[in-house]
């Protein structure tokens, strides 16, 4: 995967994960055309374009439209998959997630995406398994800013799975 | 100093904006005050302030001024802070950065940590996003981590060792050792990512592909468990267990078997129960079946299996989803090629697509359908592509149109239905077609010597009409310009000839030089063919004064025609019926084709005629509308001569320059015999100096009628790159009542414009 955008039906950018080494301008110039580009397609139309030299793959969800930019080798229809699972990752994380979830806590958006996606690949395929990560890692967010020496409390946390 | 507002608090407030303004304010006022507060180098709460920056560089402000801050991050020894830095990092410092560099050592030490989860912080960011020197500096570490018991970090270490090979290839070498045991895993995270980096190495080194076939066995014994093992809610997903993992196994299986029999022959089996057993009823199965037939496609595999790929992809072809369709199509016209005929038998699936809703359906449909045609299918197909032509959207009717012309031209099945064929798409998506088509249905139609009546009726009626679409209007124009006297003698055997006057075709063509939709190249067209017309019609004078009228024409190319044809009717009439007749039937030029044909259809040239004789005059600048060739006569000036006057018979040569090379000199006899009794069997010869090359045409006949009742006519092209004076030795042999004659002579009295 070379990026993967998250907007909203006004175009509005929600989360931008690129995997590609990219101008700032750039980045803007790709994501205003694309977002113009899928903004204008008919629901009745399938959920694959070719654009530039890609392959793109988005989906719809409820306000949010999640769009993943593949190569040639690519499998679109796994792509497919991918998008769902994330999806399924953040409506398991905030309980039946919806497009301000994501708005007000997009970092943490961004840290379930880190789990299951690097370098645009998915690392871990059992749903459990990324979301018991970002678990334990909140909770070690949590235990390091509390005024206690986290040191002693990092060890424990930290045992290999 | 008031502590800095929260995040949460942040977004609440901007969103409250109600235009543009008013968000830009708020975001400057809260940039001032974070630039403060990193002034201050407060530790407390440069989290929260990065943190409010990424928000506000998603919405698309600047956010550089952070990115130091975010380095300080990373450093830190809290978490929270090395969440929201290495974050920071990854949206703000990308390898083009300069201070990207700086992250290197931290990512160091933090890839050694004793927390997995910081670790994974810094195996994250290194493999989205690490440079390819921060790649070379850092390997060492990941190739630790890649050997690690820790499944957690054991994966990410695998695809940062991908993002590692993908920025220093050179680097491959030293994953191979670790690579040894990954396929050992049960864990599936680690078996994707394992399968992954070995993809990759796969990829890019043959000799990397060939160490790795022998595992083969082992991925069809992964593969061939996760089928056959029972429900396993971890990996499931809607029945399949672990959709993703048996993706890129195939994936992997395609790169190994491709081109290896043993390999292919090994995975042939769980090929085959793959497809036949992966359930279809929703996304994930038919992804997996899209990955097996692609496996199968590409490796060597048996007939059966393919035959068996195929069927799953016709399948797809009528599946409700409009994404299998769409994968199914993308896959057909990647495998038409090589099994031509198992696709055929789906052809009139394929053809019911063209009708689909979808714009990239309807295009590989597009494709697809031209990739099927044949000698068999030809009229039946068409029938569907001059349809969908018909309906489409103008982005596809160039292809279309170009892709119809192309299957006409290979599979006709009769003259008459190529020429009817091109017609249509003329009439319905003339505009659309490519500059390339107008000379190669004008070749066509040429060469099509029978049906030159029914064409010229055809597209006269086309241009009754309708004017607009300017490659018809040029076809039709030159038709019109070449079988005018077709049109009005009323020929046609194919379809009920018309009743045409000549002043009727005349006024269409002189319509078409004033209106407002012809471009300039049309106009160029249409002129010359009315000029043609003056020597199948008879109205001439009503050309003369069409032609005169151009002369002094705005345009300029039109005025330089303009100007020629005057010159023609006036100084050179005597020429003007040779230089206009009949084009010959053309031969494709292999290597300039379209514009060597354009070159000699602007004008027509019967002193060089025969256009295989031709050398390649071909003006660089020439575009197929643009016919700079000029009627070759445009320089007079070079009076002509009597080269021979003896017994009645006098020979005269008139004088031309080939204007695009100075070079060579064509001259015209013109023999005339004033005698009481005709010369048959008149033969000219001439022979010139060696410095020299000449080339004689052929005669316009052998008889010279007696008592000047006309001239045989015969082109001389002298080629004379030395620019010598020019010297002849001419030779005539014929018969003057009933006895041979023959005579030697010299030409010396050459003008010295002739040569010089």
């Amino acid at each position: 995967m070379q990026f993967m955008l998250l907007f909203s039906r006004q175009g509005k950018l929600r989360l931008q994960k690129w995997y590609v080494p990219l101008s700032d301008k750039e980045k803007k110039k790709i994501t205003r055309e694309l977002v113009q580009t899928v903004l204008a397609r008919k629901p009745k139309m399938c959920s694959f374009l070719e654009w530039r030299d890609l392959k793109i793959v988005y989906k719809r969800y409820a306000s949010l439209y999640f769009c993943c930019a593949i190569e040639d080798q690519d499998n679109e229809l796994i792509t497919l998959e991918i998008i769902h699972r994330y999806v399924e990752l953040l409506d398991k994380y905030f309980g039946s997630v919806c497009e301000l979830d994501i708005i007000f806590n997009f970092e943490k958006a961004y840290f379930i995406l880190d789990e299951f996606l690097l370098g645009g690949e998915a690392q871990e395929t059992s749903k459990k398994n990324v979301l018991k990560a970002i678990e334990q890692a909140d909770l070690l967010q949590e235990v390091s800013t509390q005024s206690v020496t986290s040191e002693h409390l990092c060890k424990c946390i930290a045992t290999p799975q | 100093m008031p502590a800095p507002i929260r995040l949460r608090e942040l977004i609440r407030t901007i969103r409250t904006a109600r235009t543009q303004a008013e968000e830009r304010e708020m975001i400057q006022k809260e940039c001032a005050a974070i630039r403060s507060s990193f002034r201050e180098e407060d530790n407390t709460y440069r989290c929260r302030n990065v943190a409010k920056l990424l928000y506000m560089h998603m919405l698309g402000y600047p956010a550089h001024f952070g990115q130091l801050e975010c380095l300080k991050l990373i450093a830190s020894q809290k978490f929270t802070d090395k969440r929201i830095g290495y974050l920071g990092a990854m949206l703000l410092l990308d390898e083009r950065q300069d201070v990207h560099l700086l992250m290197t050592n931290c990512i160091k030490n933090d890839l050694n940590h004793s927390t997995q989860y910081v670790q994974g912080l810094s195996l994250c960011t290194l493999g989205c996003m690490g440079s390819s020197e921060m790649c070379r500096d850092l390997a060492g570490e990941v190739e630790k981590l890649l050997k690690t018991s820790n499944s957690y970090l054991r994966k990410k270490a695998a695809l940062c060792a991908v993002h590692v090979i993908r920025k220093v290839p050179e680097l491959m070498e030293m994953f191979l050792p670790a690579t040894k045991n990954l396929l050992s895993e049960k864990n599936h995270g680690v078996l994707h990512t394992s399968v992954v980096l070995l993809t990759e190495m796969c990829e890019r080194s043959p000799d990397m592909l060939s160490h790795f076939r022998k595992l083969v066995p082992q991925l069809v014994r992964i593969l061939k468990n996760l089928i056959m093992s029972g429900y396993s809610p971890e990996h499931d997903v809607s029945g399949i267990s672990d959709p993703f993992l048996q993706v890129r196994i195939l994936r992997l299986l395609r790169i190994l078997g491709k081109g290896d029999d043993d390999s292919s022959e090994a995975m042939n089996d769980i090929l085959a129960q793959v497809a036949t057993n992966t359930e279809t009823s929703k996304n994930v199965g038919n992804a997996i079946l899209y990955e097996t037939v692609l496996t199968i496609m590409d490796i060597k595999s048996e007939s059966g299996l393919r035959v068996l790929a195929i069927n799953i992809l016709g399948r797809f072809l009528l599946n409700n989803d409009k994404n299998i369709r769409y994968v199914a199509l993308t896959s057909l016209l990647k495998t038409v090629q090589t099994d031509h005929n198992a696709v055929q038998r789906h052809r009139s699936t394929i053809v019911d697509c063209l009708k689909d809703l979808d714009v990239s359906i309807k295009r590989r449909a597009m494709e697809l359908s031209f990739a099927l045609v044949n000698g068999n299918n030809i009229r039946g197909m068409m029938k569907e592509l001059l349809y969908f032509l018909d309906s489409c959207d103008p982005d596809f009717k160039a292809d279309c149109a170009s892709g119809i012309f192309l299957a006409a031209e290979k599979y006709a099945p009769s003259k008459r239905w190529h020429i009817d064929t091109v017609m249509r798409v003329l009439t319905t998506a003339g505009s659309y077609v490519r500059d390339d088509s107008v000379p190669n249905l004008i070749q066509l139609i040429t060469n099509s010597v029978e049906m030159h009546a029914y064409t010229v009726q055809r597209l006269y009626k086309a241009l009754l009409d309708d004017i607009s679409q300017q490659p018809l209007v040029q076809v039709a124009s030159w038709c019109i310009g070449e079988y005018g006297d077709l049109l009005v003698s009323g020929q046609c055997e194919e379809e009920e000839p018309i009743q045409v006057s000549e002043d009727e075709v005349l006024d269409v063509l002189e319509g078409l030089l004033v209106s407002n939709l012809s471009t300039p190249v049309t106009r160029a067209y249409s002129l010359t063919a009315i000029m043609k017309l003056s020597t199948r019609f008879s109205s001439v004078n009503r050309i003369k004064k069409v032609v005169s009228i151009y002369g002094s024409s705005i345009d300029v190319e039109l005025q330089q025609r303009a100007v020629e044809y005057n010159a023609l009717f006036k100084k050179y009439d005597h020429m003007r019926p040779a230089l206009l007749e009949r084009m010959p039937i053309m031969e494709k030029t292999a290597t300039n084709g379209p514009t060597d044909i354009a070159q000699t259809n602007g004008e027509t040239d019967s002193t060089i005629l025969d256009t295989k004789h031709l050398p390649s005059i071909t003006h660089p600048a020439s575009q197929v509308g643009r016919c700079n060739y000029h009627i070759c006569f445009c320089l007079a000036g070079i009076p002509p001569m009597t080269a021979y006057n003896k017994n009645g018979l006098k020979i005269e040569f008139t004088f031309e320059r080939s204007n695009p090379s100075p070079n060579i000199a064509v001259i015209t006899i013109h023999a005339t015999n004033s005698t009481e009794a005709d010369m048959t069997e008149f033969v000219f010869q001439a022979a010139v100096p060696k410095t020299f090359q000449l080339q004689l045409l052929s005669p316009s006949s052998n008889v010279v009628p007696a008592l000047n009742q006309g001239s045989v006519t015969q082109v001389i092209r002298v080629l004379n790159p030395q620019k010598q004076q020019l010297r002849m030795r001419i030779k005539l042999t014929y018969t003057h009542k009933g006895s041979p004659v023959q005579d030697l002579a010299e030409v010396n009295n050459f003008p010295p414009q002739s040569w010089q």
